[in-house]
């Protein structure tokens, strides 16, 4: 065990650091992933809903949102459009 | 009340079988009557690491199809009284074991008195997975320190939690960590997730850590479970996980460096 593999080891520290960071955003993520647990068709309904909000208003694609919240009794979808500002 | 314990972790090969052998043989010898199950259908070896391998008569599918009894099929262990082992099918029909199959297995093992039932899940998180974990009340999580298999064990708990029966029935399946293959010194080198990391990203209560020891390949060699070998790291850390999970206080052991006697001397000495 010379100075080099002394120096190696230092510089490879913080690779457990590293995975536990990572880990928690990966793990966090997959989570809000399931637990909203949004419908397959949510997607399609976004890109449809814009081509017919395009017809009259100019927005951009992030200008749309849409959210499945769910309630005790029943869901409710959330439609969100923030129209551009009107000049 | 008998209690079903299942042994998962979607990762494969993190120590699954070493431990439901492990944990089946140490609740037996403490005198409960405990059976341990093989789900890894086409995939045996259990029996192997149990030592019974030359014992196999008739398997787990066998008891399903009716084509064995189950007081036929099961192993009756040699070295520990009240062990009891249910070998898995080499057959590659992927369906063999179902729902209904399995019920009526445990159902029997319950009625023949067993208090422990083990299962040993095999890897991923497909049929034999969801077979072995469906009837669980409590699940030994096992998970490596090491990015992939910590991810999958988050995995198999939320499967756990969503689609077990007691899950389906709204409550909850017992969840407990066990973390194998442990370096102490790697952790304290910075580059092993800790057991406190480990901790921090799945947030369920820990029953055990067992170190990276050569003796599970010397046992798995000779085909006893690790816990029969006193003096080994792994067999002692096995046992404090079968004292716990009967509810003793058990501090943890070789977690530290330190307590690795002759690892500095292995460098300096
Ligand atoms: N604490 C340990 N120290 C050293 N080696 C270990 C330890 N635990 C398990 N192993 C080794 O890891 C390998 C896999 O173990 P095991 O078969 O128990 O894993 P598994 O999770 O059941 O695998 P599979 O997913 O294929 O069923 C074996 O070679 C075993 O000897
Ligand atoms: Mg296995």
């Amino acid at each position: 065990m010379g100075l080099f593999s002394f120096f190696k080891k230092e510089k490879k520290k913080n690779t457990a650091s590293l995975a536990k960071e990572r880990l928690q955003i990966l793990i966090a993520h997959e989570h809000s992933d399931t637990s909203s647990k949004a419908p397959e068709y949510l997607p399609k309904l976004q890109e449809e809903l814009m081509v017919v909000i395009r017809k009259y208003v100019k927005v951009n694609d992030d200008a749309v949102n849409v959210k499945v919240e769910k309630g005790d009794n029943f869901d409710t979808l959330e439609l969100n459009i923030t129209l551009p500002e009107s000049k | 009340m008998s209690k079903v314990i299942v042994v998962t972790s979607g990762k494969g090969g993190v120590g699954k079988t070493t431990s439901s052998a492990a944990f089946a043989a140490g609740l037996a010898a403490k005198g409960f009557k405990t059976a341990v199950i093989d789900f890894d259908v086409g995939l045996r070896n259990l029996d192997l690491i149990m030592g019974v391998e030359r014992r196999v008569v008739y398997d787990f599918v066998n008891v399903i199809n009716g084509e064995a009894t189950l007081k036929q099929a099961l192993i009756k262990d040699k070295r520990v009284d009240n062990l009891y082992i249910l070998p898995a099918s080499q057959t590659r029909d992927k369906d063999a074991l179902n729902t209904e199959g399995v019920e009526s297995v445990i159902n029997e093992l319950k009625e023949d008195g067993f208090d422990y039932i083990v299962c040993d899940s095999p890897a991923g998180i497909e049929k034999g997975a969801f077979m072995a974990l469906y009837f669980a009340d409590e699940a030994i999580v096992v998970t490596n320190p090491e990015v992939s298999s910590v991810r999958d064990s988050d995995r198999i708990l939320g499967i756990l939690q969503s689609r077990s029966k007691v899950a389906e029935e709204g409550g909850t399946v017992k969840e407990h960590l066990l973390i194998t293959r442990y370096s102490p010194e790697r952790v304290e080198g910075g580059d092993m997730l800790s057991m406190e990391d480990i901790q921090d990203i799945l947030s369920i209560p820990l029953i055990g850590v067992i170190p990276e020891s050569g003796s599970v390949l010397q046992a798995s060699n000779s085909g006893n479970p690790v816990i029969m070998d006193k003096e080994s790291q792994a067999g002692q850390a096995y046992t404090d996980v079968v004292a716990r999970f009967l509810g003793e206080d058990v501090p943890l052991r070789f977690v530290n460096p330190e307590e690795k006697k002759g690892f500095f001397k292995k460098l300096f000495g």
